[in-house]
């Protein structure tokens, strides 16, 4: 065993610059994530996977839409803690929200929720925006198509 | 805070400290200076010399004093490439060097010399017939780490040692991760240049030596003054120097038997870890390693989601090597072993040291585990 420093002089009390270390808020969504897991079939309206080609990580998102509303939303993650944690806020923000609301949430939203994340991770937050980007854009074809849901 | 990130950096030892307060306190004399009380700080820097040359199995005057590892290893590549550069233009090293020694070898090349990056086998070991083979009349300086920071595995230097001697041409060895480690003292390692560092073994960050053997052809790199043999300019860093020493000498009375120590309690974590944790791998582990380090990959989640699990349980550990971390590159010595990109991302490293007990190791399989299977419930792959 080690005894590490004091709280109060470690990490980034005291300091105003750029962020450098995952917050609080973060480290919740990381270790809490919302709405992890899948849909089942008869419920996914839409049905997104991205790959982010920076890292490697990988997002699959599913969503259920009634009434032009997000009603369900499941996601899960192959990544970092910032991939991780960006994904989880952004099926919170997305949860309940109208096809074009949510399809305006972008990744500085997604950052500004979590308050703030390091600048080397803000490219994760792309992820969690491109996966729904893509389970809408599938939810509209399938609807197009005459199998979605009636919105 | 269970801490298992020894590789990165150590604890100052308390004896260390004791050992350095009297130059920070009272003993601030120029070692350059021409009265008592600077001979006093000269007095030290010597003995601190001849104490490390005397466990390094070498002469006082082949140590040089540097602030760090890194400058070490500027310093043998910059320094004999400078030499030698009416010779030839040919710098033989490996994928898997650390940092200080990549980067260097890219600005030499910037500079218009040629350098030869030697691929691994699948265990992280350097082929030494591709070595041979690599070798020109224009080679003038073979840089190859002794053992690798994020594996562990060693190079066989001695052989590589015996090539270049027959060939007339300047060997280097990055040892930070072994000097005052593993019982062979650098001296003996048959490189002409050695890098040591002492903030791995208990010392002050701040810390380095470079050993360069007797007539090994070498310019400085900080010009100035004629400190350190003209090899180095710049006023010393007394106490440093002090510390380094006294860890060094700490390191290698206790380096046969806490090796093996640290070997039981590595395999002890390592045989915990693949009985409890299913698609983990050890990463190097047919080759011969330092005996406090480990690598395991774990399919399908991030090897940074595993690091800020344990982080969260009050384990540190690390991915890579500390000076990669905010790199969102997986690690060319993984990659350069023939993991896959993915592979290479799902991959931590454990590295023990002194304070490191049976539970403290028992606590991070444990960690591991708890924390393996929620990101792997997590993970889409």
């Amino acid at each position: 065993m080690v005894t590490p420093p004091d709280e109060e002089t470690a990490g980034q009390a005291q300091y105003s610059g750029p962020v450098l270390f995952y917050n609080d808020t973060v480290i919740d969504h990381f270790t809490n994530p919302r709405n992890v897991g899948e849909l089942p079939e008869d419920e996914t309206d839409g049905y997104g996977l991205v790959g982010d080609p920076a890292c490697g990580d990988q997002m699959k998102l599913w969503v259920s839409i009634r009434f032009g509303r997000i009603e369900k939303i499941a996601f899960k993650s192959y990544g970092c803690p910032g991939a991780i944690a960006t994904s989880s806020m952004l099926t919170d923000l997305a949860k309940g929200k109208t096809v074009a609301e949510a399809g305006r949430i972008t990744d500085d939203d997604v950052v500004e929720a979590l308050g703030g994340i390091p600048e080397r991770k803000k490219h994760c937050s792309l992820l969690g925006v491109l996966a729904l980007k893509a389970a809408l854009e599938d939810w509209a074809r399938r609807r197009g198509a005459g199998e979605g849901a009636p919105a | 805070m269970i801490y298992l990130d020894h590789n990165a950096t150590t604890p100052l030892d308390r004896r260390v400290l004791e050992a350095m307060m009297p130059y920070l306190e009272n003993g601030w004399g120029n070692p350059s200076s021409p009265y008592r009380f600077g001979n006093r700080s000269r007095g030290a820097v010597e003995r601190a010399r001849g104490r490390i040359a005397e466990c390094a199995g070498c002469a006082p005057e082949e140590i040089v004093f540097t602030s760090c590892g890194t400058e070490s290893d500027n310093l043998a590549l910059r320094g004999v490439a400078l030499a030698l550069r009416p010779k030839g233009n040919h710098i033989v090293t490996t994928a898997i060097e650390h940092h200080a020694v990549l980067a260097t070898c890219r600005a030499l090349e910037a500079e218009g010399f040629r350098v030869t990056r030697l691929p691994v086998d699948a265990d992280g070991v350097v082929d030494l017939g591709r070595l041979e083979r690599a070798l020109s009349p224009g080679t003038i300086l073979i840089s190859v780490m002794h053992a690798n920071n994020e594996t562990g595995v060693i190079e066989p230097v001695g052989e590589i040692a015996r090539l270049a001697r027959e060939r007339g041409i300047c060997l280097h060895t990055d040892a930070v991760q072994t000097a005052g480690k593993l019982p062979q003292p650098i001296g003996a390692l048959g490189a002409d240049l050695v890098s040591f560092s002492g903030h791995k073994i208990y010392g002050p960050k701040g810390s380095g030596g470079l050993f360069i053997r007797r007539n090994t052809p070498l310019r400085p790199v900080l010009t100035g003054g004629l400190q350190e043999n003209g090899f180095r300019a710049g006023t010393e860093n007394v106490a440093a120097i002090v510390g380094l020493a006294e860890a060094y000498v700490l390191a290698a009375e206790t380096a046969r038997e806490e090796s093996g120590r640290l070997r039981g309690l590595r395999d002890r974590l390592e045989a915990g870890v693949l009985s409890s944790i299913p698609k983990a791998t050890v990463n190097g582990a047919a080759a011969g390693r330092i005996p406090n380090t480990t690598n395991i990959s774990f399919e399908s989640v991030d090897g940074e989601s595993v690091v800020l699990g344990l982080d969260l349980e009050g384990i540190c550990i690390s991915t890579g090597s500390a000076c990669s971390t905010g790199e969102p590159e997986p690690s060319h010595v993984l990659t350069a072993m023939g993991l896959s990109p993915k592979q290479a991302q799902g991959s931590v490293r454990i590295s023990l040291g002194k304070s490191t007990r049976e539970q403290d190791v028992d606590a991070a399989v444990e960690a591991l585990a708890r924390t393996v299977v929620r990101l792997r419930s997590i993970s889409s792959v």
